[in-house]
Formats: C-alpha cells, sequence, structure tokens
C-alpha cells in the first residue's frame, strides 16, 4: 500500500543547529591579532538559545510517537563533541561533527553556508536553531541557512504547535508583544529563551551519549564560502559613566554604599527613596 | 555614500527609533533614500525619495514580501548600503535581503569606528569592529545607538509594489496581560539569573522593602517561572525610569539595558567586575549578593 503524503506527516526529519560558546562570566583576552579572544582560561557549553531548540525538538518528536529523527549538529574545534553530546544525553538520535578548528573566526555567511551545504544532502523537514548565539550576537545564521535552502523561516520563536501538518509559533516583539504564525514545512525556526523548559540529561540517554559514535564531516565537504566581512579590535566594552567599583568585605561594603546612596541624595536621611 | 534606510511600522505606528536611521546617515554625511511597509497618513519627515507600500496589503509581518518589497527599492536606489534597525523586524529581514543581494551583512551596529563598524559581542561585555568586504553592505543599527532627533523635510513619495506571495500567514498580534506598571516606579531592585534559585527572590524583596521600591527581573528570571512577566525590565518587557535601580545578579545585556537605561542612579551588584552592566552603573558591587544583599538591607534598615 502507498500513502502518498504521509512520510512528511508520520515521520519527520528534523535537524537542530547547537553552538558551543564560553561562559560569559569568563575573562576574555583578545587574541595576538584581535579578530577574536584567546580560548584559555575559558568554560565552555551550549549556547543558551539553543537549549531552547534542542528541548522544541525533543517534545515534537515525543508528540508524534518517535515518528521523527532528531539530528543534532555542531560546527567548531574538537571541544565542540562535548556539546553535542550533551544534546545526545537530552535525546537527540544522531550527532554530527563539522570539524572546523577556525569555526570560531568564520563569520555568519560561512557557518551558514556549511549548515545548508549539510542540509541540503539530508533533505530536513524542520530545522530549529538558537536566535543567536551569546558570543557573536548577529542572530543572522538561521535565517541564512533558510535563505540558501529556499524554507520558510520564522526568527525568535515563544510558543510553538504542531497540527495537521501545520505549524503555529507565536514570535516575539518589543515590548512583550506577540505576533501568530502559521507555516508549513519545509522550514526553520530560530528560538527564543521562554519557548519551552529544556529537560535535564536522563541517566539512560547520558550512557547511551558516551558510546554514541558522532559522524565527522570536514567543511570542504559540506561546502565552505569565502568570509564577507572581517573582524577586528576585539576589546572590552567602554565604561561610558565613570562607575565605583567596590570590592571587599560585604560588612564594610554595605556600610560603603548606604552612605554613598545617602551624599548622591538618592535616599534620603530615614526610609525609602526620594 | 548613498544609504537605502529600511523604515519600520510597529503596531499601527511609524516606530519612534525610525530616526536613528536617519542620525546614522547624518553621521556619514549620506544621502538617503527610505523604503517603508505603512501608511501614507503617518509618515517619517525627511528629504529624499520614500519608497511607500500599503501596510494593509503587504502585512506589518510578512518577511519574504517585504524582502521583495526592499529588493525592488534596492534595484532602483542602487545603494552602498542597505540599513535596519536591529529590531524584532530589522534582524528578521535583513538576513534575507542579504542573501538575496549575495552582501555582507553586519548586525546590531552601535558605532562607527576606523573604516569599520562597532558591534557588540559576548552578551555585551565585549565589542569588535567588523569591516565588510562586499559591496554592497546590509546593516542593522543597535535601535537608539544613533539619536532620536526630531526630523524635518517632506518625502518625495514613489509607490511601491511587489509579488504578494508568502508562505508566513499572519494570524494576529497578541499583548499578554500586564497589570503591574513599573513605568512610574520611583525605585525598583531588579533580580537577574545570577540569584540563582526562587528561594533568593526574599533578599531581594527584603531589599525592596527596605527601599520602598518595586521588585523588577531579568529574562531569564521570569521565563524560568520565579517573577511574573509583568516585571521585565527590557526590550520585550518593560521600559522603566526609576531615580534608583538596583541591578542584583544581572549581566546587563544590550536587552535588558535597553529598558532600564533612562533610570536615574544604578547600583549594580555583581560577581562578575567586568560585568557589562558595570558600562552604565554608577556603583558597581563586586560580592555574592547572598551574603550582600541582607547586610544591605539591614544597613538601611538601621539608619531610621
Ligand atoms: C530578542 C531578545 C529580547 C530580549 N529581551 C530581554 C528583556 O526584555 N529583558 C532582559 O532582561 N533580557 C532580555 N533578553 C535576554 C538578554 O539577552 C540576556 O540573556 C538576559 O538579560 C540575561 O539576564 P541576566 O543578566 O539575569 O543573566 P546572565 O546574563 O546569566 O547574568 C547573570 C549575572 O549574575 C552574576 N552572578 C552570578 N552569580 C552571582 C552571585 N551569587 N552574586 C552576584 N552576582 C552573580 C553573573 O556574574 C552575571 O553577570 C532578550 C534577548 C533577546 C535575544
Amino acid at each position: 500500500m502507498w500513502f502518498p503524503s504521509i512520510r512528511m506527516i508520520s515521520w519527520m526529519n528534523i535537524l537542530v543547529c547547537v553552538k558551543q560558546v564560553p561562559d560569559m562570566e569568563g575573562r576574555f583576552v583578545p587574541n595576538t591579532d584581535e579578530s577574536w579572544h584567546e580560548e584559555s582560561g575559558l568554560a565552555w557549553r551550549m549556547n543558551d538559545h539553543d537549549t531552547f531548540a534542542v528541548e522544541q525538538a525533543l517534545l515534537l518528536r515525543e508528540q508524534l510517537k518517535g515518528g521523527a529523527t532528531v539530528t543534532v549538529l555542531s560546527i567548531g574545534a574538537a571541544r565542540v563533541v562535548e556539546t553535542i553530546r550533551k544534546s545526545l544525553a537530552m535525546g537527540c538520535v544522531h550527532g554530527v561533527h563539522i570539524e572546523d578548528p577556525m569555526a570560531c573566526e568564520r563569520d555568519p555567511w560561512q557557518i551558514a553556508s556549511m549548515i545548508a551545504g549539510f542540509a541540503r544532502q539530508r533533505k530536513f523537514d524542520l530545522v530549529f536553531t538558537g536566535m543567536q548565539s551569546e558570543d557573536r550576537c548577529s542572530a543572522q545564521v538561521g535565517v541564512l541557512v533558510a535563505e540558501r535552502l529556499g524554507y520558510v523561516c520564522v526568527t525568535g520563536i515563544i510558543a510553538f504547535a504542531w497540527q495537521d501538518a501545520a505549524i503555529t509559533v507565536e514570535r516575539e516583539l518589543e515590548g512583550g508583544r506577540r505576533c501568530t504564525v502559521r507555516l508549513k514545512v519545509p522550514a526553520l525556526l530560530t528560538c527564543q529563551p521562554g519557548l519551552n523548559t529544556p529537560r535535564y540529561p536522563t541517566l539512560p540517554f547520558i550512557m547511551k551519549s558516551k558510546r554514541a559514535v558522532i559522524e565527522v564531516l570536514l567543511p570542504e565537504s559540506v561546502g565552505l564560502d569565502e568570509p564577507k566581512v572581517s573582524s577586528r579590535g576585539f576589546r572590552a566594552a567602554e565604561r561610558k559613566a565613570p562607575v565605583v567599583v567596590l570590592e571587599g568585605e560585604s560588612k564594610r561594603l554595605a556600610v560603603e554604599v548606604v552612605s554613598l546612596l545617602e551624599q548622591r541624595g538618592v535616599v534620603t536621611g530615614r526610609g525609602g527613596v526620594r | 555614500m548613498k544609504l537605502l534606510l529600511v523604515g519600520e511600522y510597529r503596531d499601527a505606528g511609524l516606530a519612534a527609533e525610525v530616526a536613528g536611521l536617519f542620525g546614522f546617515a547624518r553621521l556619514l554625511d549620506a544621502e538617503v533614500s527610505m523604503v517603508l511597509v505603512g501608511r501614507e497618513a503617518d509618515l517619517p519627515a525627511f528629504e529624499g525619495r520614500l519608497w511607500l507600500a500599503d501596510v494593509d496589503t503587504y502585512g506589518e509581518y510578512a518577511p519574504d514580501r517585504h524582502k521583495s518589497l526592499v529588493l525592488e527599492a534596492a534595484r532602483r536606489e542602487a545603494p552602498d548600503a542597505v540599513v535596519l534597525l536591529h529590531s524584532s523586524y530589522g534582524w528578521d529581514l535583513a538576513p534575507r535581503v542579504a542573501a538575496a543581494l549575495n552582501a555582507a551583512l553586519v548586525s546590531g551596529v552601535t558605532g562607527l569606528d576606523d573604516g569599520g563598524y562597532v558591534v557588540e559581542c559576548c552578551n555585551g561585555k565585549m565589542r569588535r569592529t567588523v569591516r565588510p568586504l562586499t559591496e554592497p553592505v546590509v546593516l542593522t543599527l543597535q535601535p537608539g545607538a544613533f539619536g532620536q532627533d526630531a526630523l524635518n523635510g517632506s518625502p518625495e513619495i514613489r509607490y511601491l509594489e511587489a509579488d504578494g506571495e508568502t508562505s508566513i500567514e499572519c494570524l494576529g498580534f497578541s499583548r499578554p496581560e500586564t497589570g503591574i506598571d513599573l513605568s512610574h516606579a520611583v525605585a525598583i531592585v531588579s533580580a537577574g539569573r545570577g540569584i540563582g534559585s526562587k528561594e533568593h527572590l526574599g533578599l531581594v524583596r527584603a531589599l525592596a522593602d527596605a527601599l520602598g521600591a518595586e521588585v523588577g527581573a531579568s529574562r531569564p528570571v521570569v521565563d524560568a517561572g520565579w517573577l511574573e512577566r509583568a516585571r521585565q525590565v527590557g526590550m520585550s518587557g518593560q521600559n522603566v525610569s526609576p531615580g534608583l535601580y538596583v541591578a542584583c545578579g544581572i549581566s546587563g545585556s544590550i536587552q535588558h539595558l535597553a529598558g532600564m537605561k533612562g533610570s536615574g542612579f544604578v547600583l549594580a551588584i555583581n560577581t562578575d567586575s567586568q560585568a557589562p552592566i558595570g558600562n552604565v552603573a554608577d556603583v558597581l558591587v563586586v560580592a555574592d549578593l547572598v551574603d550582600f544583599l541582607p547586610l544591605l538591607t539591614a544597613q538601611l534598615a538601621s539608619r531610621c
């Protein structure tokens, strides 16, 4: 028996793109040509927005009663395997690593060229990415991938529903306003924190993820474009106001802060704020 | 230099931040034209060509249609740069335009520097200068970064049409209930992810009580369900301008700053002395808030 349109509805091929980023509380030191930062001394983890992308893919697979494959892709140096395994420990099935030690120096156009090159070969129905990365903050890659693939794309989603082969999402706008839109696969959605509650890895999946074979590809095999921009002058943000930085023993700090607030007339002699 | 500005019509009106696009053009001493999906009754004041399409026909959010319109205006104007706001409209539309033009895209520009564009990175902690390697270039500007001066002049309107096809069906707009208005609060004590757990909210509340302040929050605290959404300060929350703003365990991302930079005195408490909240704070206390907040609250209480 042959059911013409059943493939898309009963079996979904889902891709989630995740990026490994440094913990933002680390100390960032410019590299020698100031194009980006040194890597030493930083702790690495999954980009916050991407955890919501992973969760949404897993929720959809559950809704489809397992009728979906969730592939997770990350581009970067050997260290990003850690982040791929984290996604597998959350429940993704296949892990793919485009091994590119130069990835952190690549611009969004180049990253998008690799993701799209890979995705084109695998014919995904639905792609989830984070809305932006915490380190580059460009919010470009997802949309550029979608444009290359000719997929429908909506950015910054904070609600997702799948019903009767149609997707309804809410997009977040300024001031908490929302826009509800409907679209069909093939599609790419960029995820915003608040979309769902990313799960913690569970023991069986953690065990599985440790043994999982991760597919390794090279940038050239998926297609890597030339850069469109160059980056330099990586530096700390200028402090606009002459900020008073207070450090030391907490009790003494509390006394200092209160007298400062009084001096500047922010709080009155007794009681609350002026 | 010739710029094609992409105007923005939001929630039944021209977005106020559009002024920043003209501020940027003035800084570059550039010739401008604008493309706008909006209404003839509500147009920006400037001297130049305005490529206008009606929002009732083309929708407020229909990025594939808007892309066609921007591309059509770009074809007629042949600009050196297409400039949008780094807003929910702009960051969604800009990569579509850049992909079609095969152009470099620089997102979230906050300044000019040495032949390049300054952008923020590492959640606002660091900066870098990005230089396009191709022409034309597409830019998105951080709202508010290039002034909000009043404009003058009257544009020469040219009506624009494009392919009406869209594969994104907009079902409507909504606004979650707020109920809490922080915009008139004289003092706000805000909790950030640095509070670590919901239990520590009590420390923030106690300080707020001692100051007679409202409690606010950064987004992760709201997303985690620790506080009502209506208390969120920032780009996707409320805009506040109290006389005193206390940021407890808030890093100071650009989206949070967007909502509180009009505050009078800013006191930040953070374990990271490099946190970008220090760029707008008057006083940055480098301390663990779990130790420090109760001591500060006690010290305030002891003054009576
Ligand atoms: C489109 C868009 C819209 C957004 N809108 C908003 C918005 O409206 N409002 C908003 O707030 N965010 C918004 N965000 C999110 C924003 O980018 C940041 O992710 C968010 O503001 C970070 O919140 P935070 O500072 O509380 O957390 P983090 O960035 O995680 O910072 C936590 C801080 O706490 C400090 N800390 C940790 N432990 C302690 C301790 N024990 N004592 C003292 N300090 C400690 C750390 O050093 C760090 O600086 C938006 C993002 C996007 C992309």
